[in-house]
């Protein structure tokens, strides 16, 4: 029974792939949406009911299908886990996935490759589910690279546009260089444990006490090295801003509310390794802060408006790898959850705006759009002050929870990540500003046909605004559903809840202040001031710095991208010619040898004796001498 | 059934398909090479059943040869490659039309003939008779129907058999050697000499120099890339698809159970010769703007890789580096036959003077995309199966190989991407492009089917060969 609604859960959105792919052109665009919504929203169902089972009886379910990949020492199965934090995953990929494809119904109607669309999306959500159960780490290599592949589908998906395709490539590329770092660790980890499966892996570490310290360590690396392509951490985070090339509603699907979240839940899936390896969890925690601020800085001078959110993105990312490195796990998957809530609905409603705007990303030509894209508005303000960090909404908890344990850990860090959420506040309100108050900065014929959205775009947004507001209600502090939720996952206590305090008073009242003082001065700056922000030529000094990302990318292009083509054409050019040149040599020695030997054998007698003699010669006197 | 009936079938194939004349040759070998499959499986059931499958005959007196055939799981597994590509080899050539078909598709079948009593033979005299006679056929076949300027083809083909004819003298020179020793060529007799280990290395490295030349292995790879583009695109896949597996197979057939001393000695260095491979290969196929060419490098990245799985001698090595020649048989000949395809639209091989693709061909998009990404190892496709247990028994070896040759999940994206991204896809194209026919789908279909099955479920082959291997390995460690 079990068994089959695994398949049922993991299988429906393929079908709604293949449904897709191949009788999508002919069926028509509604029911291209309904199948691939359908499929989804199965799916979540199914999911449904293993959270209410997993709640009974807190058993998790595991199934082998059959081996799949036979190494000397053990055979990798493939095989399923459904545990308390698979199944987290799941109602958040599926539920939230579910509301993506309804509002991409009308998002893309117009768009002539929507069966393409429907089909990616689809396929999508079938490699990230599998991903989340698979019982090993290879199964879930399955996923994390099929969503690689989906992602990478989705940024090109207008490819006639060769940016886009750029984009597109830079993206898997970047993964796969956090793939190889996920592969070598699977080799220790294999090498280690005669296993990739978590729960043997898990029990190996439980039962002995001597472990090989140093090679746990490089395991713990590697894996972070993995999880930080995917979730874009310095150094490989460069690919997720370009990612925004795809449509919207990817960018809120997979490139902010599931896919770049596969890097904390892997850390989470096998934190029993990460524990184990101090040094690392302090590098993951450093890694996570610099993240956080640096994207944060550079959220600040971007006009485009998905720019904004990207950054936004990563630098949340970093938080919750902040959490990671500090050991608490659940705080971690608290803020992936409530980020998810709220930076879905933030990017369906920046698609909102672009919807209604015609395509228009640039922040420099919105304002004033409050009136016309009331829900819109009024959503994305929740989703805003939730992110920022505002009481009571979900985002306050959570990121809380994660500046508390910082705070008692390492005040560094604390400050680091107090600054990133105070820039937070002001970047994001400053794009509100920007996008909704004050006068309309676009052309006359678009303030014409600036519109509200259509109900099946608004309807995920009000949704996603709802549970932006309540979601922290999951993990209140002293009285945490999702901790007790979550504890048969973690064997000891990981993390203690925090007890309330007057110093964790103390610190909520910092963080809200900072995030009024955020807030406060991008309303000083953008809305009363009415200050626009410059035209390209005209940023100067520090400002272009940031706006161009640090030239990040430019560092990687000159330390990377060219010294690789200087390679090739290096090789082309002379090792290849060289090479080519000396096995010709060696035949014309061969050719010369033959041309020589020739003129001995010439036929002259006189020539044959006189060589006969001195031979004969020569013998007699190796005799004598001898 | 006995084994020699397979050789028997794809000889008198050759007969009929040449009597048959030029309208009906490509057919009639068709319908032999799917009978060659179909006497392969017949012969995996016996084995399976548990028959011996072999056949031996005194051929010539003195020197003592044996006409000596044995198919163990090895074996098996590259008749099993060798007979399925062959009808979908041939059924991929139906678009194109051949003068003097008859002897193409005739000299077709005879090089599948000879690679097949080559992977077949346990005779080493035997087994150099059939080594050598595939080259014939390659030959002629990329020299009178390949393509681009004669003299350049011819100077490309030459020098490739020559190079190839001088390195397999080497190995002639070892067999020699070993009958001296032995007082038979075969296989069971020569690998159960007790050679020192200096011995060991002269032959070890005669051998090396016909398999690295044959596979291509850094730096003896100089006349791959040229024959590959030069050749038409049915040799092209013999060439890649199946003749560089003879050169892996010996590997571990032939070289490593004869000399393993010597192959234990050197191994760090010949393990390191293949990662080199995957480097070189990967870096220089960046900058090809032949598309043939491209695939050439790519090949010889991926076989780089192959070789070092070998030369582990271990399990797992020998495991994903068999796993590893099937799956990059069947990915090469789906790939060179896209070239083909968009060769029979656009007359051109040039990457350059493609593109804007995609928008015209929804199909051929994507099967071509499949087969990249099956290329680059994506997981659930064959090609990861055998490149994971590969790069894992590196990283048993030493870690740094297990990153170095890994690098080629990066290079390999960039360098098949970028060229995806060129060929298919951008503005769409000023010129017509048909999307595929159904001929050219089902060849495609059918490769794609083979990567998927096995990229999910390999455990039938992994059953097949490991027994084999399992031996090949008591072989190499007699002198433990």
């Amino acid at each position: 029974m079990d068994t089959r609604l695994v398949l049922i859960l993991l299988l429906a959105p393929f079908l709604g792939f293949l449904f897709n792919v191949f009788l999508g052109k002919k069926a028509g665009k509604n029911i291209v949406g309904a199948v691939g919504t359908f499929s989804v929203m199965v799916s979540f169902a199914v999911t449904l009911y293993f959270f209410l089972q997993i709640n009974q009886n807190k058993q998790p379910i595991l199934i082998n299908l059959f081996d799949w990949i036979s190494i000397a020492k053990f055979t990798i199965s493939f095989g399923f886990l459904l545990d308390q934090l698979s199944i987290l995953w799941l109602l958040f990929v599926t539920g939230i996935g579910s509301l993506i494809h309804l509002y991409s119904i009308g998002y893309m109607h117009d768009d002539e490759k929507m069966h393409a669309f429907f089909a990616y999306l689809n396929l999508f959500i079938f490699f990230m589910i599998t991903l989340v159960i698979g019982s090993n780490l290879l199964v879930m290599f399955i996923g994390w690279e099929g969503v690689g592949l989906c992602s990478y589908l989705l940024i090109g998906f207008w490819y006639k546009n060769q940016d886009f395709n750029d984009a597109a490539k830079k993206a898997f590329i970047m993964n796969r260089i956090g793939d190889l770092g996920f592969l070598i660790g699977m080799f220790i980890i294999g090498y280690l444990f005669n296993s990739l499966d978590y729960t043997a892996i898990k029990l190996a570490l439980t039962t002995t006490t001597e472990s090989n310290s140093y090679w746990i360590a490089a395991a713990a690396l590697a894996l972070f090295i993995g999880a930080s392509g995917k979730s874009a951490q310095i150094p490989l985070y460069t690919w997720l801003p370009d990612a925004m090339a795809g449509p919207t509603p990817v960018s809120a699907l997979i490139h902010a509310a599931t896919m770049v979240t596969a890097g904390i839940f892997m850390i989470t899936r096998m934190h029993f390794v990460f524990d184990l390896a101090p040094n690392i969890q302090e590098i993951i925690a450093v890694v996570g802060a610099a993240t956080a601020l640096v994207a944060a800085t550079i959220a600040l001078a971007q006009n485009d408006i998905k720019k904004v959110l990207a950054y936004s993105t990563v630098s949340q990312l970093g938080l919750m790898f902040l959490a990671l490195g500090l050991g608490a796990y659940e705080i971690a998957v608290f803020h992936v959850i409530t980020h998810a809530f709220f930076k879905a609905c933030l990017f369906l409603g920046s698609g909102s705006v672009i919807h209604g705007l015609h395509g228009e990303q640039d922040m420099r030509k919105m304002g004033g759009l409050k009136k016309a894209m009331p829900i819109t508005f009024s959503t994305m303000l929740i989703a805003s002050l939730a992110i920022a960090g505002v009481f009571p909404l979900a985002g306050f908890w959570s990121k809380d929870e994660i500046l508390m344990t910082a705070f008692h850990h390492n005040i560094v860090l604390w400050v680091v990540g107090s600054i990133a959420s105070v820039l937070t506040a002001f970047y994001m309100f400053r794009m509100m500003y920007l996008t909704f108050f004050n006068s309309f900065r676009g052309t006359e014929e678009q303030k014409h046909h600036v519109h509200e959205s259509p109900s099946l775009i608004t309807f995920p947004l009000i949704v996603l605004a709802i549970l932006s507001f309540f979601g922290g209600a999951i993990s209140l502090p002293g009285n945490s559903w999702l901790n007790h939720y979550l504890a048969p996952l973690f064997s000891k206590a990981t993390h203690q809840e925090h007890t309330l305090g007057t110093t964790e008073y103390i610190l909520m009242a910092v963080a809200t202040l900072g995030a009024i003082i955020g807030i406060a001065i991008a309303y000083k700056k953008y809305l009363k001031d009415n200050v626009i922000p410059k035209e390209d030529a005209a940023i100067s000094g520090f400002e272009k710095v940031v706006y161009n990302k640090y030239y990040v990318d430019e560092l990687y292009n000159i330390l990377f991208v060219k010294p690789v083509n200087a390679l090739s054409k290096f090789f082309k050019n002379s090792i290849e010619t060289s090479l080519s040149a000396l096995i010709l040599s060696l035949g014309k020695i061969v050719n010369e040898l033959g041309i020589q030997g020739k003129r001995l054998h010439n036929g002259s007698i006189g020539l044959y004796l006189f060589a006969f003699v001195i031979g004969v010669c020569a013998i007699i006197t190796y005799l004598f001498l001898q | 059934m006995d084994v020699t009936t397979l050789l028997i079938i794809l000889l008198v194939g050759v007969l009929i398909t040449y009597l048959s004349g030029d309208k009906w040759a490509s057919k009639v070998a068709l319908f032999f090479g799917l009978a060659a499959f179909a006497s392969a499986i017949c012969l995996l059931s016996q084995y399976n059943l548990g028959q011996e499958i072999n056949y031996s005959q005194l051929w010539i007196a003195k020197p003592k040869i044996f006409f000596a055939l044995k198919a163990d799981g090895l074996a098996l597994a590259m008749l099993l490659l060798t007979t399925a590509l062959t009808p979908i080899l041939i059924f991929s050539s139906f678009g194109n039309t051949y003068k003097n078909a008859k002897s193409f598709y005739a000299l077709l079948l005879f090089m599948i003939f000879a690679m097949v009593g080559t992977f077949l033979a346990s005779d080493g005299l035997l087994y150099y008779v059939f080594w050598e006679l595939s080259l014939i056929p390659i030959y002629f076949i990329a020299l009178i129907w390949g393509n681009g300027n004669a003299d350049e083809r011819k100077k490309a083909v030459v020098k490739f058999f020559i190079y190839t004819l001088a390195g397999s003298l080497f190995m002639l020179v070892a067999f020699v050697y070993l009958y001296q020793k032995a007082g038979t060529f075969l296989i069971s007799d020569l690998t159960r000499l007790s050679l020192s280990s200096t011995q060991q290395f002269w032959i070890f490295l005669a051998f090396f120099f016909a398999y690295a030349i044959k596979i291509p292995l850094i730096p003896f790879h100089t006349w791959q890339a040229k024959v590959y583009q030069k050749a038409p695109t049915v040799g092209t896949m013999l060439l890649s698809g199946i003749m560089l597996k003879m050169g892996l197979y010996s590997v571990i057939r032939w070289q490593l159970p004869i000399a393993p001393l010597a192959a234990k000695e050197y191994m760090n260095v010949f393990i390191g010769l293949g990662i080199a491979g995957v480097i070189y290969g990967s870096i220089l196929a960046l900058r090809q703007k032949d598309l043939k060419k491209l695939l050439a490098y790519s090949s010889l990245a991926h076989v780089g890789l192959i070789a070092a799985g070998s030369y582990t001698l271990t399990l797992d090595g020998f495991r994903g580096a068999v796993l590893q020649m099937i799956a990059h048989g069947f990915v090469v000949v789906g790939l060179f036959f896209v070239a083909e395809i968009i060769f029979r639209r656009y007359e051109t091989r040039k990457i350059s003077e493609m593109g804007g693709i995609r928008s015209q061909s929804s199909k051929f998009t994507s099967m071509f995309l499949i087969l990249v990404l099956a290329s680059v190892a994506l997981p659930s496709t064959f090609n990861f199966v055998g490149e994971f247990t590969v790069l894992y028994s590196l990283f048993q070896m030493n870690i740094w190989f297990a990153i170095l040759g890994g690098t080629t999940i990066i290079l390999g994206a960039y360098y098949m991407l970028k060229m995806f991204q060129h060929v298919m896809l951008g503005e769409t194209n000023s010129k017509a492009f048909a999307d595929v026919t159904f001929n050219e789908g089902l060849t495609l279909i059918s490769i794609i089917a083979v990567l998927f099955f096995f990229g999910l479920y390999p455990k039938p082959i992994i059953d097949l060969i490991t027994p084999s291997l399992e031996n090949i390995l008591t072989q190499i460690n007699r002198f433990n």
